[in-house]
Formats: C-alpha cells, structure tokens, sequence
C-alpha cells in the first residue's frame, strides 16, 4: 500500500482500481487523489477492461482484488485486453495459494501463476517480504508490459537486494540445487541446514533468469514452489536443453483443500513444512 | 447525390458502393462475417461521416473522438469506412483476412490506423470504452468515446457491468450504440431493452439504425450523462437473401450468389 501511494504521488499516470477490496485502507490516496482511485465493485471483467481503455490514453494502472477474483475470474480479460494488446496495467493480488484457509477453496487460488505462465507478455512477480514488493514492482509497473505482482499473507523474515529477472544464489552446495519461490525461501533455508547444497532465491518468474538456469551444474535441482509446482521447474527443464538433469518440483498439491483452519495446518496436511521439505530434499539427494 | 431504398430511407452513394465492396472484399478472401457487417454500416459510416471529431491523416491525435467496435466481427464494416474516409488505402482491402494483413476477421488496434481496439471476444469493447473515458475525463479531455456493441453480445454480464459503472461514475463523454438486429432472439430475449438501459442510468434513444439523417440526430445530441443509443437494425441489410437469414452469419457467396447480390445492391 505504501508502495502504490508513493507510486500515486510521485508519477501522476498511476490510477488504482479497486475490486470493492482494500478500500478502507487506501483511504488517503481517495483523499489526495480522486480523479485516479476508482473502488470499481465487485466486476472484475470489467475492471480488467477499464484498466486497458485507461492504459489506452496513457494512464498506468494497478488493479487490486483477492487472486482468485483477478486472475481466474477474468482470466479471458487479462488474455485479451492486457496482453493481446501488450497493454502497461499492473494487478496485485492477495490472498495467496491458501492464505485465507478458513474461508475455503472459493478464496484459495494455487492455480494463479500456471494459468499465468499461459499468457504471452505477461511478467510476473512472487515477491517474499515487503521490501522486496517495493523495489521489484518499482521496477516493474511502467515498464510497458502487463505485470501480475502475488503479495503472500506469510513471507521471509529478511528481505534481499532481489531484481526483476534474477535469481540470487545465497549459499553454495555440490549435490543440488535447490531454488526457493518468494515467500518460501525460510522454509527452504531451515529445512536444508546441513545439507550439501545450493540454494537460489526466485522472486520473478518472468522475465526469468535464463542465464542462471542455463548455467545450473548440479545434476540435481529442487524447486519449491508455493503455488501449483512447476512453472519454475519447467523453466529449469527448458533452460538446460539436452543436458541431463533431475529435477523435483515441490509445491502444492493439485487438489481442492476443503478443510479450513491455517495455513500452517495446510502447510502440514500438504507437505510443505520444514520438516517435510527436508525429507522430500533428503530423498530426492539418495534417489 | 443520394437515393431513398425500398424502405424509404435516404442512402447516400458511397454507402451502397460499401455496401458492394463488404461483400466483394468478403467474396474474394473467402472469409468475412458479411450480414453482421451489412447490419452496422449505415451506423459506422454516420458516425465517421457526420459525428466524430477525427481527422484520418492523424488517427492517434490525442484530441479525437474515440469508436470502439466492441462486436469485432462487424470489422468489414469498420474497414470499409476507414478506407472511404482515408485512414488507410482501399487497396489494403484487398488483402483481408490473408496471412500477413493488416485487416483480420477480427480487428487489431496494433495494426489498423483509425482502429482503436482488438476486439473479437463479446463483452470486451463496451468495458474499454469506459475505461478509455474515465482516462479522458481525468485528464479533462474533451474528446468523446463511442461503442458499438451487438445486441446477441449483450448477453454477456460484463456489458451490464459497465453499463452501471459508467452510470455510476456519471461519464457524459460515452455512448453505447446498440446494434439491435435481434440476432439474440433465438438464444436469451432482451425484453424492452431500451428500458433497461434506462433502468440501469443511461440516457436512452431509440433510432432506425438504417436512418442516417435519424442516426446523426440521436448521436449529436447532447446528453446529460452517459448515452445508449437502441439502433434498430437488419441483419444483412440491402442484400435480400441475408436479411435475417442465419445462415449468412459467417458464410461467403459463391460466384453465382455474388453475381446476383451485387446486380441487386446497385
């Protein structure tokens, strides 16, 4: 939110719609800024087209709703009026994977950065601390493309020195690889202390850092996705050409989580707490 | 120079050379939503004619009047005025639908000068323009932004969504034009569309879509907030064999059929 404001009050093409979500608290920029906050209401579609007709006549916008709402509502809307016409228009989402838990699989969205990855032009961000929203979206937001920014309720207690395209290596290892998305980068520290391995930090899924994982000399490489896995590890699949490579995608399970509590009861029922990240690496390293 | 049709209205030259032209172009691509293109033609025409404040030669200046044709399929329509009027060489015409034209099925704002968004899918144009007018009033343009949606399109929710948006926000520089050929008839009734309209806070007016003296008149009046024009159309009109008929939808003549079209539209 201090990211959009600062946005809004040092560049005066920045309009921000809003899908009757976050209103309350963007109660200053409506005070300083009417004629460029807009809360749109609960129509998604059409906010998509609006923040396309505004991108038309020069205005940058960035949309906000709850991921399931704008991304698979309007999912047609993103594919047509954003990236078929190769419009500047930013969408920051909350509620990740299964951030809201308790309120079920109507407001869970792990499906949002594959059904993503399908969009051409589409850049897309999975920031891991709020540091790092502000300095990757600052990068991002005017630079001409569609931008799908995914805020997570839960992310790393410290924030790198991440930019759009790269992927940061924190420590050196022999045996694999491991590559951390965004907001799971502590679960992976914590679970592979002790092994001997790589770890990289992914914070933008595209533009991707192709150099990097052409590069990748483990035989090895884990992802950890937290999303459905594999976007990442079919870049790193596609990055390394013929070379032989094993390659195991952690994230979450393609299935309905109907039960609801928190996220970190369904980071156990999934397979996603340090422990069992650990395991899964252990395993995957004695394969 | 004009002549009145069967139907009494008054229709200039041009329009019916157009008219020829569509169902040529179409003919000789092999590819071409004709009847749907015949339908909004007089209404493309008045609006480039007589109501837009745009001039062909600077097509993005940023002081014109927007048209969004948010039923994309009617681009022939769209083409052929553009060409009329100068945006670009009627000999483009030529290459409709071929693999490395300007001109596709569906039209390309990256491609076609005067075109000013690529709509194709139903229910995208009416929420762009909207968008597009939000954009202009906050920069306290002057220009106005015209769509043009069918009405078999209006059974999508994001028009209606739009509709109330546009209401909401009070946007006096839209108007929505309603190809009403009652293509939807068969699917979902829109009952008294124009009441709707009204009931969901648009200055309505409801015009022959084939009557461009009536049709100038309804879209150079001024409104107090956002305008809907209810345009009554015939689906194929000035081509007997298309009106109304389904089967023309997204089919081509064969040579014969252009034969006898084209001695009947001179």
């Amino acid at each position: 939110m201090q990211t959009v404001e600062g946005l809004m009050a040092g560049d005066s093409r920045v309009a921000v719609l809003l899908g009757d979500i976050g209103v309350w608290g963007f109660r200053r920029a409506f005070a300083e800024w009417p004629s460029r906050i807009f809360n749109i209401g609960v129509c998604e579609q059409s906010m998509v087209g609006l923040a396309a007709g505004m991108a038309m006549e020069g205005m940058t916008p960035i949309m906000h709703s709850i991921a399931p709402f704008v991304v698979e509502r309007c999912y047609e809307q993103l594919k047509i009026d954003l990236c078929y016409q190769a419009l500047n228009v930013n969408i920051v989402s909350v509620g990740s994977s299964y951030d809201y838990s308790a309120l079920g699989c109507t407001h869970q969205c792990p499906g949002d950065i594959a059904v993503l990855m399908a969009l051409p032009g589409m850049e897309i961000i999975v920031p891991g601390a709020p540091a790092e929203v502000d300095r990757l979206f600052r990068q991002a937001y005017s630079d001409g493309s569609p931008t799908y920014v995914r805020l997570s309720e839960r992310g790393n207690e410290s924030s790198r020195d991440v930019n759009l395209g790269e992927i940061l290596v924190l420590r050196e290892g022999a045996a694999a690889t491991v590559i951390a998305v965004g907001p799971v980068l502590d679960t992976v520290l914590e679970a592979v202390q002790g092994l001997d391995v790589s770890v990289a930090y992914c914070t933008s899924l595209r533009p991707s850092d192709e150099k990097f994982l052409a590069s990748l000399t483990t035989r090895k490489v884990v992802t950890v996705e937290p999303y459905y896995p594999g976007p990442l590890a079919s870049q790193v699949r596609a990055a390394v050409g013929g070379r032989m490579l094993s390659v195991d995608a952690i994230g979450v399970p393609l299935r309905f989580l109907h039960n609801y509590g928190t996220a970190t009861e369904h980071d156990l029922a999934i397979g996603m707490s340090v422990p069992q990240v650990r395991r899964r690496i252990e395993g995957f390293l004695d394969a | 120079m004009t002549r009145a049709s069967r139907n009494g209205r008054v229709t200039v030259p041009e329009v019916l050379r157009l008219r020829r032209l569509i169902v040529e172009t179409a003919a000789s691509a092999g590819e071409g939503h004709i009847a749907s293109a015949l339908s909004i033609l007089d209404i493309v025409w008045v609006l480039y004619d007589s109501v837009l404040t745009i001039e062909p030669s600077r097509p993005d200046d940023d002081a014109r009047d927007r048209f969004v044709l948010s039923k994309g399929h009617g681009s022939l329509a769209l083409y052929v005025v553009l060409a009329s009027k100068g945006f670009f060489p009627e000999e483009t015409l030529r290459t409709f639908a071929k693999y490395d034209s300007s001109l596709g099925g569906h039209p390309d704002w990256h491609k076609v000068p005067g075109v000013e968004a690529s709509t194709g899918s139903l229910g995208h144009g009416l929420p762009v323009a909207v968008g597009m007018a939000m954009a202009l009033r906050s920069s306290q343009s002057r220009s106005r932004v015209v769509a043009l949606v069918g009405d078999g399109e209006c059974n999508e929710g994001s028009v209606w969504e739009s509709l109330l948006i546009g209401a909401h926000h009070e946007l006096s520089n839209v108007t929505c034009i309603v190809d009403f050929n009652h293509s939807t008839d068969r699917a979902l009734s829109l009952g008294d569309l124009s009441a709707k309209l009204r009931a969901f806070g648009w200055e309505t007016r409801e015009v022959d879509g084939h009557d461009h003296s009536a049709l100038a008149e309804a879209l150079r009046s001024p409104a107090g907030g956002p305008l809907a024009v209810v345009a009554t159309t015939v689906k194929g009109h000035g081509c007997s064999r298309m009106e109304d008929d389904p089967a023309w939808h997204h089919r081509v003549p064969t040579s014969q059929e252009l034969t006898e079209i084209l001695a009947e539209m001179q």
